[in-house]
């Protein structure tokens, strides 16, 4: 049964959860057969997820084009009257976030195939690459609550894996468990968020568009919504590492850098923000309080990010600790209520490009110098021009610079803020934009400029790996303008909530103060760090330098007050469960066996044997009494014979 | 004319004969002397029904008999010889080789 609604003609849009599945099948080639093949099984993962780019593309056509939203689902299986769904619902946004997943993915993937080379776990790795980005595409695609949930938590196990890929160091592992326990902890109310949902609407459906309409008609009361909107973005806190629960973000840096590309920039972490952006209709709708209490974590993750990216060495964690921050600015946009829900999705858009740039520009680095210390790089501009120029693109359109990308999506959402009168929402994004810069600059110059500081001979990475530098930096400088206003503003064509697209605001006055903040913010990094200094300058802070290269003691509040604890008890209790319950378990199934075996053993011996040879006896003492007629003399034969003639004679002329 | 009756007597004699040297004599040539007889027997039986039912066909049958009987006294012969050249005998009875 497959039920289609949507206007008008429909195309390629129906076909776009085999963008989803290619990916999912490479998985499980690259798993089979990945080691038997030339290419150890990435040419797997790159042909797939390249034909999904490709159909991506002609999905996003559609819309760009003027196309309407189409959805078509299959029964998946029915509890009572709950019905559920298998499907796809595809609008303009789920079309901007393919293209987006499948590019990034499309790019990380022929990274690594440089980045990666001879790794161990090759094979494996390009595995688990292609199941994150499908666990993602299924997010991105999925038209109900609990299909959205399976792509969420594959994504998390992925995460998991990717993360600790280098497992035989601790610390990575340990960074692998912490990501994944630390989202996990958002996910439970992101659960009990979808349950409220279906509560609410009476155990009817679970499908995102019938929800949000009925929120929209007004039909789930307002009480209902705002737990579930509060709930849902619990899970967003975790996913999108939104405060309190970032802690996991900076150290999910363990992992290989094309992965952080990828966690970074199209997966996982957009994922917070994508749903909160699906499910928008529910926050619209619940009470103002929602809103409010998402914009108060947006502006406070944003800053407090910002501030920690300022004093890192490693260039990974500052990068980091700005996407924390960056992805605070998109849930900050889409706080702003209807009108700042293509503002923050439209930094989602921009932000995945350039941010993706940037990581895999630090990994190109990492690649030369074999450090992911910055006070180890310096002076690389000469020795690397193509990362270098790649990364300064990245670093420009982050900071804001006009006309790169990130210019055009920033500034939407700080011009909204102010102009909505979210002047607190408006202070912190000028705050961490000025700040951005600085940070920004600050890494570019201690990285590219001065002299070199590290060990060997750094030179230019392989053409697999600046070749997808290239490919984005032309992205990341390019794509600001489908949200140009001047240009009409497309993107909010495609992506919009209501009924018609909202003119985006744009003033000239508004985006000088932008591009002033964040010509501030490079001039005090210019001034701090044009020369190589031995001690950082900003040590000068004092107390607060300290209160910053610890973590606001952030992790270890965690560690002290939530993990130790809970850690001892929880292990004092698995003990205590294992040798009464399991051992108990096990010793009663290992009895219960026993008592079996001699019955069986019984049953064996007597009635299974006992048949057997009876019948060989039976046999064999039937064949002695036959013997008996065998004599060998033909003429005893011969009389059989007479006798069995008469016999059959006698009886066919008598009956 | 004779009539069928006596001719099917005759015949039956024959054969009960024949019978009684089958499974009665020890010497292997009287044996297949007395298959003679019950074919025999038989060729009277034809060639008296198709005297009497006036078709030629019965006629033609013993002569088939006939020939075949032929045959199969010469091979029978032979084996008889055969038995004897291996075994010193032709006594049916000491000839048991026919079982397991």
């Amino acid at each position: 049964m497959v039920a289609t609604s949507g206007a008008g003609q429909a195309g390629a849009t129906e076909l776009a959860w085999i963008v989803a599945l290619l990916p999912f099948l490479a998985f499980f080639l690259i798993v089979g057969f990945g080691k038997k093949l030339p290419g150890k099984g990435a040419e797997l993962g790159i042909i797939a997820v390249g034909a999904g780019w490709l159909m991506s593309v002609a999905i996003l056509w559609h819309f760009v084009t003027g196309g309407g939203p189409t959805e078509s689902t299959i029964r998946w299986f029915e509890v009572g009257n709950f019905e559920l769904e298998l499907g796809q619902a595809v609008d303009g946004l789920t079309a901007v976030m393919l293209v987006v997943v499948t590019s990034v993915s499309l790019c990380v993937q022929i990274y690594s195939l440089g980045y990666m080379h001879g790794d161990s776990r090759f094979t494996w790795f390009y595995s688990m690459l292609s199941l994150f980005t499908a666990a993602m595409l299924n997010v991105v695609i999925a038209g109900n609550l609990f299909q959205l949930l399976i792509g969420w938590e594959v994504m998390g196990f992925c995460s998991y894996a990717l993360i600790g890929h280098w497992w035989e160091e601790k610390v990575n592992s340990d960074s692998a468990i912490k990501a994944f326990i630390t989202t996990r902890t958002g996910d439970i109310p992101f659960l009990f968020g979808i349950f409220a949902l279906v509560v609410a609407t009476g155990f009817a459906t679970s499908n995102i568009g019938e929800i949000s309409e009925m929120a929209e008609r007004g039909d789930i009361s307002t009480f209902w919504l705002t737990t579930a909107a509060l709930l849902l973005f619990g899970g967003a806190i975790g996913k999108s590492a939104q405060f309190p629960l970032h802690v996991w973000l900076p150290d999910a840096m363990a992992g290989p850098t094309p992965v952080s590309a990828l966690i970074h920039a199209a997966t996982m972490v957009a994922a917070g923000v994508y749903m909160v952006g699906r499910m928008f209709a529910v926050f619209v709708h619940a009470d103002p309080f929602a809103l409010t209490f998402v914009s108060a974590i947006a502006g406070t993750t944003m800053l407090i990010a910002a501030l920690l990216a300022m004093v890192q060495d490693d260039i990974k964690r500052v990068l980091a600790y700005s996407t924390v921050s960056q992805l605070a600015y998109m849930v900050a946009g889409l706080s702003l209520g209807e009108a700042g829900y293509t503002a923050g999705l439209f930094h989602l858009f921009t932000h995945a490009f350039f941010k993706a740039l940037l990581f895999l520009g630090s990994g190109s680095v990492i690649h030369a110098v074999h450090s992911n210390n910055m006070s180890e790089m310096g002076g690389l501009r000469r020795h690397m021009p193509v990362t270098f120029w790649t990364f300064v693109i990245g670093s420009a359109a982050l900071a804001g610079i006009p006309p790169l990308a990130g210019f055009w999506s920033k500034d939407e959402i700080i011009t909204l803020a102010f102009k909505d009168g979210h002047y607190i929402v408006w202070f912190m994004a000028m705050a961490t934009a000025v700040i951005t810069a600085f940070y920004m600059t600050r890494a570019v110059l201690l990285t590219f400029f001065g002299e070199y500081r590290g060990h060997g001979h750094p030179h230019e990475s392989p053409a697999t790996i600046t070749g997808p530098l290239v490919a984005l930096a032309v992205a990341a400088a390019g794509v600001g303008f489908v949200g140009a206003p001047q240009l009409g503003a497309p993107f909010a064509d495609w992506v919009h909530f209501g009924e018609e697209a909202h003119a985006e605001p744009f003033s000239y006055g508004f985006a000088a103060i932008s591009i002033v903040g964040a010509l501030l913010g490079l001039a005090a990094g210019y001034r701090l760090y044009a020369r190589w200094r031995e001690r950082d300058p900003l040590r000068a802070l004092g107390p607060a330098y300290v209160l910053l290269e610890n973590k606001y003691f952030l992790d270890d509040i965690y560690l002290r007050g939530i993990v130790r604890p809970i850690q001892y008890r929880v292990s004092a209790w698995a003990n205590g469960f294992n040798e009464v319950v399991l051992d108990g378990v096990v010793h009663s199934f290992a009895y219960l066996a026993r008592g079996l075996s001699i019955l069986v053993d019984f049953l064996d011996r007597r009635a299974v044997d006992g048949a057997v040879n009876g019948v060989a006896q039976v046999t064999g003492e039937s064949g002695g009494l036959l013997r008996y007629i065998q004599s060998g003399n033909v003429q005893r034969y011969a009389a059989f014979l007479f006798i069995g003639v008469a016999v059959l004679t006698f009886v066919f002329t008598r009956f | 004319m004779i009539r069928i009756p006596f001719v099917l007597l005759f015949s039956a004699a024959l054969f009960s004969t024949g019978v009684y040297g089958v499974l009665a004599r020890r010497n292997a040539v009287l044996v297949l002397m007395s298959i003679e007889l019950m074919l025999n027997a038989v060729n009277v039986n034809l060639v008296a029904f198709a005297q009497g039912m006036q078709d030629v066909v019965g006629q033609v049958f013993a002569l088939f008999v006939i020939a075949v009987a032929a045959a199969e006294v010469g091979i029978g012969l032979a084996i008889v010889i055969l038995i004897y050249r291996n075994r010193e005998t032709i006594n049916v009875d000491e000839v048991n080789l026919l079982k397991w």
